[in-house]
């Protein structure tokens, strides 16, 4: 395949002349290219805004938390620790049994309650309570907590992650929203 | 067949790659090289394309929603005709390719075909391990179940550890601040196209390499690589005792594939399809997740690890050993290729391979896990409680009802968390057995709070009476009592 010739110019106007010299020639030849790189990056860079949003758009809900009714006070007696489970407040329309969220309620006392995260301060795997012995024990590593989410023994770092708890007119209320970890301790 | 030829032949007028394509195949190959320990590359590269295959027939039926994932794997295993087959193929097929991929790295690195010139072949295979272990890792995730679930927690709680992005990465890989329908649809991106996309381009650059600087010859001991010999050396080699790869080389290749087929087919037969476990439903609280296979050595790690090591360790070690990976060829580039002469790479292979199957085997029936029904569903042994008297009795009530058989053994069932119980009687004095279920110690918590001074006198009471028959208890030496029966 050949080139495509340019017709070639027929008169141009000329320019008057500068006083400190002769222009440079205008290079007519790569001017297209450049133009076309110029806009390319134009493209780019307006479409990267809205992809770089698009993927970082899962950070922005992070730090959002809700309160949500976990039901009557009464239906945690003093002195027990019951496992529950409230709604993600942020559920989608997609999440199918993803959208419960276990958690042990202990009540210490008539007005001092303890909502505790399910997942284990090592790695995150669901603790299981035994009122028997006051223990929670978790089945992959073997960390055990105390009654009141103490470190017992076995790899965690931590204490149980707790959430916030409020009591408003003889319902307990939780603050959920995050899956708890040693980043993020809801 | 004449019809054929003249398609072949039309085809080839405006393609003009015939000529190429047997140029390939009936390119020389050193004679040493036809040989059945150069075969595991390209068994790892037909698994590959039957897991692509597989997977492609399993995306007509699998819907990747949080909401309904399970229901459409129980759909596959049970309702679409032979849908467990081919799920049991893909998950079989997995463990397949990742074994035959670690055999393959571990004959490449025996016979040094990582040294120059084929330093960037090593780098991609590295690329192309790491990528299948991230196929296998999203693969995971892909049988939404319970382990899938509490695997993703996992996973977000390593990367929580990260100094400073940690709830930033939290939210990347869940596609947002907790386990949901966003996590699902995401691994399924990585899975089913962002890795796989990666994977063949890492392929092509592989064996175009492969091809471009030939298969390595076998190593000779005593036969330095240098780069200022080596490539006249091989190309005289390859002039002077070389093969056509197809088939003097290929028929060994194309066999083992084969057969390779054939066991996966077999394995998904004979032993169905993985899972899927129970709903991925988090408040099913009693479940065990345990990883796939191929990651359980990370499972035993991390249970094993010092606590105070952890997070540095898994931050630290996997970059450094990718690192050492990739920097390989440039650390022993040259000089001995022979595993005759190499004695520090065989014994990195022997005790890396070593390491990776104990850590694999403990993780199997993992003993630093308290045994959760132990307490509940393992009676004592009758001889454990013949004999005794009512609070000794009792004791071993106590012994059930708090859980301590959870974490230590009686008669040889219990957990394995504690050591076993059976003779705790000859090393441990009554004071010492009070002390240490009150006050617990290092692993050990403390029962103190739990346990009424009643029933701590009955499980010592218990306790004192576990020691074989005719061994004296433990005792004080300072005092001058006369041991028990």
């Amino acid at each position: 395949m050949d080139v495509k010739q340019h017709p070639r110019p027929t008169t141009l106007p000329s320019a008057p002349p500068l006083e400190s010299g002769p222009l440079p020639p205008v290079p007519r030849r790569g001017f297209l290219l450049r133009l076309g790189l110029g806009v390319s990056a134009l493209a780019g860079v307006l479409a990267s805004v809205p992809v770089l949003g698009y993927l970082l758009s899962p950070l922005r809900g992070t730090s959002a938390r809700a309160w949500v009714r976990l039901g009557p006070v009464s239906d945690f007696p003093i002195g027990e620790t019951r496992l529950t489970t409230f709604q993600n407040p942020f559920h989608g329309a997609w999440d199918g049994p993803t959208a419960g969220v276990p958690c042990y309620v202990r009540r210490a006392a008539s007005d001092r309650f303890q909502i505790f995260a399910v997942n284990c301060t090592h790695l995150g795997c669901p603790v299981r309570w035994f009122p028997e012995s006051g223990l929670f024990m978790c089945p992959c590593h073997g960390g055990v907590y105390y009654e009141d989410g103490g470190r017992a023994s076995g790899p965690p770092p931590r204490g149980l992650f707790e959430y916030q708890w409020q009591v408003r007119r003889d319902e307990l209320w939780v603050r959920g929203g995050a899956l708890p970890t040693l980043a993020t301790p809801a | 067949m004449s019809w054929l030829t003249s398609i072949g032949r039309w085809l080839d007028a405006r393609l003009q790659v015939g000529e190429t394509i047997l140029d390939v195949a009936r390119h020389a190959v050193p004679r040493n090289t036809a040989s059945w320990w150069y075969v595991f590359g390209s068994a790892t590269a037909v698994l590959m394309v039957l897991q692509f295959a597989t997977g492609v027939l399993l995306a007509l039926v699998y819907v990747p929603s949080a909401a309904e994932a399970w229901q459409s794997l129980q759909a596959l295993n049970n309702q679409i005709a032979f849908g467990w087959f081919l799920r049991a193929i893909h998950g079989w097929g997995s463990n397949f390719m990742l074994a035959m991929l670690l055999i393959h790295m571990a004959q490449v690195f025996l016979f040094g075909a990582y040294k120059y010139p084929r330093e960037l072949t090593w780098i991609a295979g590295v690329a192309l391990l790491l990528l299948t272990l991230g196929m296998a890792f999203t693969g995971q995730i892909m049988r939404f179940d319970t382990d899938a679930y509490w695997g993703l927690g996992i996973g977000a709680s390593m990367v929580a550890r990260v100094p400073f992005l940690g709830s930033w990465l939290v939210g990347l890989l869940l596609g947002g601040p907790i386990v949901a329908g966003q996590t699902l649809s995401r691994f399924f991106t990585f899975h089913v196209f962002v890795v796989p996309g990666l994977l063949i381009a890492a392929v092509l650059v592989h064996v175009f390499l492969v091809l471009k600087l030939g298969i390595n010859e076998w190593p000779m001991p005593g036969r330095l690589v240098s780069r200022k010999t080596y490539l006249a050396r091989y190309q005289r080699q390859v002039h002077e005792d070389g093969v056509p790869f197809i088939p003097d080389a290929f028929e060994r290749d194309f066999l083992f594939g084969g057969l390779v087929i054939l066991a996966v087919l077999v394995c998904a037969a004979v032993f169905g399809p993985f899972g899927p476990a129970e709903r991925p439903d988090p408040a099913l609280i009693d479940t065990v997740p345990k990883p796939d296979i191929f990651f359980l050595w990370l499972y035993a790690a991390l249970a094993l690890l010092p606590a105070k090591l952890e997070t540095p360790l898994i931050l630290i070690a996997p970059i450094a050993g990718i690192a050492v990976l990739f920097l390989l060829p440039f650390i022993a580039g040259t000089g001995e290729k022979s595993w005759k002469r190499r004695p520090v790479a065989v014994l990195l292979v022997v005790f890396l391979a070593a390491g990776f199957a104990a850590l694999t085997w403990l993780g199997r029936r993992p003993p630093w896990s308290p045994s959760m029904t132990a307490w509940s569903g393992a009676a004592l042994p009758r001889e454990l409680l013949d004999g005794r008297t009512p609070l000794e009795v009792q004791g071993g009530l106590v012994f059930q009802n708090k859980q301590c058989r959870n974490c230590h053994a009686l008669g040889g069932t219990g957990g394995k968390r504690g050591p076993p119980l059976d003779d705790v009687a000859v090393y441990l004095t009554k004071d010492q057995l009070i002390r240490q279920v009150l006050q617990g110690s290092g692993e050990m918590p403390a029962y103190g709070t739990h346990l009424r001074p009643a029933e701590v006198a009955a499980l010592v009471a218990y306790m004192e009476t576990l020691h074989p028959a005719g061994q004296p208890r433990a005792r004080v030496s300072a005092a001058s009592a006369i041991p028990g029966p």
